[in-house]
């Protein structure tokens, strides 16, 4: 397990939560992976883990990557919510940095639980002190390598905290199985563990109904 | 005419002609007890015979897909845009067929050929034809070319059906079926357009009940309106607004029937080559195939349950101003396959073409469809090593 991990890093250097999340997949998992990029966790998955699935995504660049790395990826935008997919199709339903980006992510959030058995979401916490330090001194949108866009041009909607997110979980009678905060570089220091919404830079959270 | 034929070309090719003397038990009940199937190859046949890529032609195509068969010939085959050397469709690392199916009147046995046992021309006596006759008969052409599986069946429009058809009728004879431009069934309102096409020609007074070669004549009138009908399908509302507008040729109204605007004059141009180059009897038997095609109905049940029998990978492709096969026709077919579990991949490519883009250099489409079959190749060489 640790040569995969170590393997997915070399291969996705920039996209450490995706090695945590294969450490949360079980072999031979069917997955729907919501805005799945070029396919690298699918493809990572499928040769690993034996895992059968299917990316949803809407860039046709990433189709293209998905294509060649023999992902199965269907083009499609999630603001349409998942109505394609029957209930429980799913044995995990993952959303790597998207939940933030959607029209309504409270929606995407109970489709994922429809058609999923668990769920897994990381998504930036914006309440990182780093976050809260640059809209407190500077009075600015914050914009870090986990933010890296201008308040106008951002794809990120709906931002949220840690805290923010476990609020909605225990109003929805969503259970949190597994939660990771970690850093930019992935090192799950003491921190953020200790202080989940002001050190943890990106949420990692496994969820089921 | 090419003044020169262009690197990325096949070049210049020639059809072949198989004749099958095995019976071919058809769907309507009849049989054709030996027939020709008229095709052309592109590219190399690896030594394991598992780079091979069929080819199925639209409504009104033919083998001809790609290069050139004289230097004389002004445009190459019909979808040289994506087969060639580089090309989406390699022919550096496939060996590409591609058949005239049967009914055509491009040579493959239909009713412009000699019934063997008159010695008459078939007619309107040929016998109808469906898409479950013509992939039977495309794995004839298979045997014959010693192809045990393809790489992959690739088609767009009614050639997608056939694509479909082959993963439940052969799931073990291919590895992948890229469906372009198609739908599980025709809709009603695809029949109705058919139905008028069809109508335009049997009612052409030169029709005679389809022997109109016995009266050295042919329903030319009506073979124009057939394809006036079906290209207003092909193309989108804005592709037609784009090209004609409400141009008028004399930048005047005449104030009557002649040709005034730009899109008439385009609609009689275009009616009027197809009338010379494609037989009436032929279109009859097209367009009632692609009426019959429903391989849920034919297994009994769902789609679901007619494509649980596939085992190959499915490219899945759709054109958004398609409305003769819109994306929502195609994301039946996808939602079929992954309720089933298969392995289906889905692209819609953003384009005012209309239906006829799966025939155009979209620079999206190729891109994505290069990328799909490169994916193809690299599995038939890596399983060959």
């Amino acid at each position: 397990m640790a040569n995969d991990v170590q393997r997915i890093r070399e291969w996705m250097p920039e996209r450490n939560d995706l090695s945590l999340i294969s450490d949360w997949i079980p072999r031979n998992a069917s997955v729907l992976d919501l805005g799945c990029g070029d396919g690298a966790l699918l493809a990572y998955l499928k040769a690993n883990k034996g895992v059968r699935g299917y990316g949803l995504e809407i860039d046709q660049d990433n189709l293209a990557a998905c294509f060649e790395n023999g992902v199965n990826v269907i083009e499609q935008d999630l603001d349409n919510g998942l109505d394609n997919f029957q209930n429980d199709r799913f044995d995990y339903v993952v959303m790597t940095q998207a939940l933030q980006a959607v029209l309504r992510p409270d929606r995407i959030l109970a489709e994922m639980l429809r058609v999923g058995r668990e769920a897994i979401i990381t998504f930036p916490n914006f309440g990182h002190w780093r976050v809260r330090s640059y809209l407190a001194f500077k009075g600015r949108m914050p914009v870090s390598s986990a933010l890296p866009y201008e308040w106008y041009d951002t794809p990120n909607i709906h931002l949220c905290t840690v805290n923010d997110f476990e609020t909605h979980c225990r109003k929805n009678d969503i259970r949190i199985i597994q939660r990771e905060v970690v850093n930019r570089d992935h090192s799950s220091s003491t921190l953020p563990r200790l202080l989940p919404n002001l050190f943890g830079e990106i949420a990692i959270y496994r969820v089921t109904r | 005419m090419p003044e020169s034929i262009p690197q990325d070309s096949v070049g210049l090719v020639q059809p072949h002609t198989l004749h099958v003397d095995q019976p071919l038990e058809l769907e309507c009940g009849r049989q054709l007890p030996s027939c020709d199937l008229v095709y052309e190859t592109y590219g190399n046949l690896n030594a394991s015979a598992s780079n091979a890529v069929l080819i199925c032609h639209a409504l009104s195509g033919h083998h001809h897909a790609a290069g050139y068969h004289s230097m004389d010939e002004k445009r190459p085959g019909w979808w040289d845009s994506c087969i060639g050397p580089g090309k989406p469709i390699d022919t550096n690392r496939f060996f590409v067929v591609c058949l005239n199916n049967l009914g055509g009147c491009h040579g493959s046995s239909g009713p412009t050929s000699t019934n063997p046992e008159t010695g008459q021309l078939w007619g309107p006596d040929f016998p109808m034809m469906t898409v479950k006759d013509w992939v039977k008969s495309q794995a004839r052409l298979a045997d014959a070319l010693g192809i045990e599986q393809w790489a992959a069946v690739v088609g767009g429009s009614l050639g997608g059906m056939q694509a479909l058809q082959w993963a439940i009728d052969f799931p073990d004879r291919l590895r992948h079926a890229v469906v372009i431009a198609a739908a599980p069934k025709l809709s009603a309102q695809n029949i109705a357009f058919n139905e008028v096409a069809r109508q335009s020609i049997l009612t052409d007074p030169n029709f005679h009940g389809g022997r109109y070669y016995l009266h050295d004549t042919y329903p030319r009138q009506g073979l124009i309106l057939a394809r006036m009908v079906g290209h207003i399908t092909y193309l989108s509302d804005d592709a037609m607004r784009m090209k004609f507008g409400r141009d008028l040729r004399s930048g005047r109204f005449h104030f009557g029937f002649d040709v005034e605007f730009q899109v008439e004059s385009y609609l009689r141009h275009q009616g009027e080559t197809f009338s010379r180059n494609f037989d009436a009897n032929t279109y009859l038997l097209m367009t009632k195939a692609l009426d019959y095609f429903d391989p849920a109905r034919e297994q009994g049940g769902t789609l679901e349950q007619a494509l649980e029998r596939t085992r190959c990978g499915f490219l899945v492709m759709s054109f958004n101003s398609d409305w003769r096969f819109s994306p929502e026709r195609s994301r039946e077919i996808v939602n079929a396959l992954t309720h089933v579990g298969r392995d289906v991949s889905y692209a819609e490519i953003d384009t005012p073409k209309g239906h006829d883009a799966f025939l155009l250099p979209i620079p999206e489409y190729v891109k994505l469809l290069g990328a799909y079959l490169r994916r193809v190749a690299d599995e038939v060489d890596a399983d060959g090593q």
